[in-house]
């Protein structure tokens, strides 16, 4: 076969968003050769996308606000199908991961006595999103960034991991390309950490970067591990709406958290009749349905949306808490935010699914193999909070670039088989080979519409069955695949495999919210309108591949000990 | 549904040439979703770079009609109707394929520049205005933009001397950091080169986050180089300490 190169570390790092980079500071701190790879240049990671603030019990502007009441909200969020020892990590650790961006030269907005100031956002009981006006996610990733290149760690920008590559039952490796040369690598280690985030580029109307093809869920499935609550799906109450070329880019939720107002074409503050004690502030989970059913009861706006305002709240104070807000509306959609209205609508956002994980070191089913992030399925349950994301990513970055190091350590590189990587290489080819074929553009629009139509925000079995259908078709569609030019930096080539990932990804999402027969959260089922607790919300689906077949099963929660269970029961 | 004509460069290293495509025009499009057009209809492996089409990552800087520009960012209506466009990619890094250039020297000096370091003992108490002049810096999104139009990287090509203006407003962001203790002015004026900026301005005037980056990054830079260097005071001390 053509020659590749190989690079061998301790730990690698697949993805270099927060998640990614936070794992990567850490396994290198514990004394691990490791190395991070990204999809493309470093710092351009959806995180860089996040706006509204990272979620974590500072008590710095409400001082009663503690660990144990981030830890209620997040699991009533989820609807308390959480893996809540993540939960409970993720609420406990989240302020010190925070601190330490501010150690590591972060920014964030102050409150008059000098301190972290905090915002508001839905679900949350206190002010506790620490933030940079509306770009809190540029400000984590470049102090994450900057921490990492001045932290021992090798970074491999635009390459792409296709494969990861397994010695018996660990991994012991990952196979991929670079996007420039379009020349093959393999990296030999003893443990891997997937950071690849979520899978939003498989709807039409996402929030998402194009990064975002659910790779890691995708080589996750393949390599053997089980993912978890992959019906789980967020739709992100506000993403714009007109004009079309913007349609899903996300209104982030602090307009909301600083009191912007939702109202329908008949002026009517239509949160009253949902949510009357949180109204705006509501979980994403409950404003994204009240916004879908306004307008489609034909009480939207004139492109189909709700009507957001903040303009009460006075032209400079919305300049200077939602500046990127302000920016995105006037430039691509002439429309002045400080002096009007706003149109939006439900857009695809986060995955709460993932790879199966123990929220100790975020060690998946597979030795050897990590997951930390979006990819990392568990945390969230059934929605999660906006700000949780942010605080998840370095929590768990850490964990897992610890368990990462602590699992390579003392261990030799493993063989890998020479065939092996040969058959990838094959496979990855083939669209250059094939005389004829489908074009992989083509069938990703289709995919996109088949999940923006049929696995979205409300859900029948009828609609459900007929997703899994199309998307059936298509997989048999995108088995012969044709592409055009050289192996150098060639976008098409590129879309072929991330096509198969988000098939994969769209496939579990859709056989899961066909099985549960219930709403809860996110997953919202017309024929099934209520939530049953004594049944379904005892139960998890665990997704894995099964002699290459998609195999589905339920599996009783991980019941939470007494003592935290208290807390529940004391709030009544 | 308008037809926009667009001249593309297709090419690599070694050279190339414009190719032109026709692409249907739909309310509020902006030149990227053309770009897209041409990837999915015409030519699958048209090379751009992009990530989150929101003008938030700084990754689809080209040159358009001569200027350089998001491609995200800038609509099809700011065209005049039969106006042809033409997408080439930024000059002053060299062409890998079509609209990507090799931009990996920003990501070398980025790592040269001496990070954020702050006293052992600090207390951790900053105040909204003493945290506001680096967080302008911060906006940037690395779209390397102000690289790109810098004349002593564009056209004298002395990558070897000066770091660029974003590198500048990286420095400054440090150098203002109110708990940082660090004095990087010996690097920005020996290894960064901050002497060459002669403040054209052009860098500012392409910025898409609006950072003042000459007047209040480069200048304010220029001034504390300065006072260290040319303070007869400082010179005094500096010849007595021995540094």
């Amino acid at each position: 076969m053509e020659k590749y190169e190989t690079h061998t570390h301790d730990v690698i790092i697949i993805g270099a968003g927060g998640a990614g980079l936070r794992a990567a500071i850490e396994s290198s701190a514990k004394g691990a050769s490791t190395a991070l790879i990204c999809k493309s240049l470093l710092g351009k990671a959806h995180t860089v996308m996040a706006e509204g603030g990272v979620a974590a019990a500072l008590a710095n502007v409400d001082t009663k606000d503690n660990w144990e009441t981030h830890f209620k909200d997040t699991m009533k969020g989820g609807k308390m199908l959480n893996n809540w020892q993540m939960a409970l990590y993720h609420a406990q650790e989240a302020p010190e991961r925070v601190r330490e961006l501010e150690y590591w030269g972060a920014l964030f907005d102050r409150t008059k006595e000098g301190g972290i100031n905090q915002r508001a956002f839905g679900g949350h009981t206190w002010k506790r999103l620490a933030h940079v006006g509306d770009r809190t996610g540029l400000e984590m990733i470049r102090t994450l960034q900057e921490k990492g290149i001045h932290s021992g760690i090798d970074v491999y920008m635009e390459c792409t991991i296709t494969h990861l590559v397994k010695d018996g039952d660990r991994v012991v490796g990952a196979f991929g390309y670079w996007r420039e040369s379009g020349k093959f690598v393999l990296f030999r280690a003893n443990a891997i950490v997937l950071a690849t985030g979520g899978v939003g580029k498989a709807y039409k109307y996402t929030s998402n970067s194009w990064e975002y093809t659910g790779d890691g869920h995708a080589m996750a499935y393949e390599a053997g591990a089980e993912l978890i609550d992959m019906e789980f799906i967020q739709f992100h109450p506000t993403g714009m709406v007109w004009p079309p070329s913007v349609r899903g880019i996300l209104v982030t939720e602090a307009v909301r958290g600083e009191g912007g107002i939702l109202t329908n074409s008949e002026g009517e503050r239509f949160m009253e009749r949902y949510d009357p004690e949180r109204m705006e502030l509501s979980t994403r989970d409950v404003v994204a349905r009240s916004i879908y059913t306004e307008v489609e009861q034909g009480r939207g706006s004139p492109h189909g949306g709700a009507f957001l305002d903040v303009s009460h709240r006075g032209a400079d104070y919305v300049k200077r808490k939602l500046p990127s807000m302000y920016h995105q509306f006037m430039e691509f959609a002439d429309i002045d935010i400080t002096k009007g209205p706003m149109e939006v609508f439900p857009t695809t956002h986060y995955v709460m699914g993932g790879v199966k994980v123990e929220g100790d070191t975020c060690s998946s089913t597979v030795p050897g193999l990590f997951a930390a992030g979006e990819v990392a399925g568990g945390m969230h349950g059934a929605n999660r909070l906006g700000g949780n994301s942010l605080s998840d990513l370095l929590v768990f970055g850490k964990r897992a670039g610890e368990g990462a190091a602590a699992y390579a350590s003392g261990k030799s590189h493993a063989s890998v088989s020479a065939e092996l990587i040969e058959g990838y290489a094959n496979e990855l080819r083939e669209p250059f080979n094939n005389t004829q074929g489908e074009n992989p553009y083509t069938i990703h629009q289709d995919l996109q519409d088949v999940m923006q139509l049929y696995i979205g925000v409300f859900r029948t079995e009828e609609n459900i069955q007929t997703g899994i259908d199309k998307i059936e078709a298509l997989k048999e569609r995108a088995r012969t695949l044709k592409i055009e030019g050289s192996v150098m930096f060639n976008p098409g080539w590129h879309l072929c495999r991330d096509l198969k990932s988000m098939l994969i990804v769209s496939e579990a999402l859709a056989r899961c919210a066909l099985a549960r027969k219930e709403s809860r959260g996110a997953h919202s089922r017309v024929d099934f309108p209520e939530s049953d607790d004594g049944t379904w919300g005892k139960l998890n689906f665990i997704v894995a591949s099964k002699d290459g077949v998609m195999d589905l099963e339920t599996r009783p929660i991980v019941e939470m000990p007494d003592e935290l269970s208290k807390l529940f029961t004391e709030d009544k | 549904m308008s037809v926009a004509k667009l001249r593309v460069f297709r090419g690599d290293a070694q050279g190339g040439e414009e190719k032109e495509y026709e692409v249907p025009v739909d309310e509020g499009m902006v030149v990227l979703d053309a770009l897209f057009y041409i990837q999915a209809n015409y030519d699958g492996d048209l090379a751009i770079r992009w990530n989150c089409k929101a003008a938030k990552c700084g990754s689809c800087s080209t040159e358009i009609n001569g200027k350089p520009k998001l491609a995200c960012k800038t609509r099809m209506d700011s065209f005049a109707e039969g106006e042809t466009i033409t997408v080439y990619p930024i000059k002053a890094f060299p062409v890998i394929k079509d609209l990507v250039t090799d931009v990996s020297w920003n990501y070398e000096v980025s790592k040269k520049i001496p990070p954020f370091t702050p006293a052992e003992d600090t207390e951790w108490i900053m105040y909204q205005e003493d945290v506001e002049r680096g967080q302008e810096f911060r906006k940037c999104i690395e779209c390397f933009m102000c690289q790109n139009v810098c004349h002593i990287l564009r056209d004298h090509n002395r990558k070897d001397a000066f770091a660029g203006p974003r590198f500048m407003i990286k420095i400054a962001e440090r150098e203002m950091h109110p708990l940082d203790v660090l004095d990087r002015r010996e690097f920005a004026r020996e290894e960064a080169g901050v002497g060459f900026c002669n403040i054209t301005k052009c860098c500012t005037e392409v910025c898409p986050e609006d950072i003042h980056i000459t007047d209040n990054g480069i200048i304010p830079l220029k001034e504390r180089v300065v006072d260290k260097y040319y303070d007869p005071l400082s010179w005094l001390l500096r010849k007595i300490k021995g540094k």
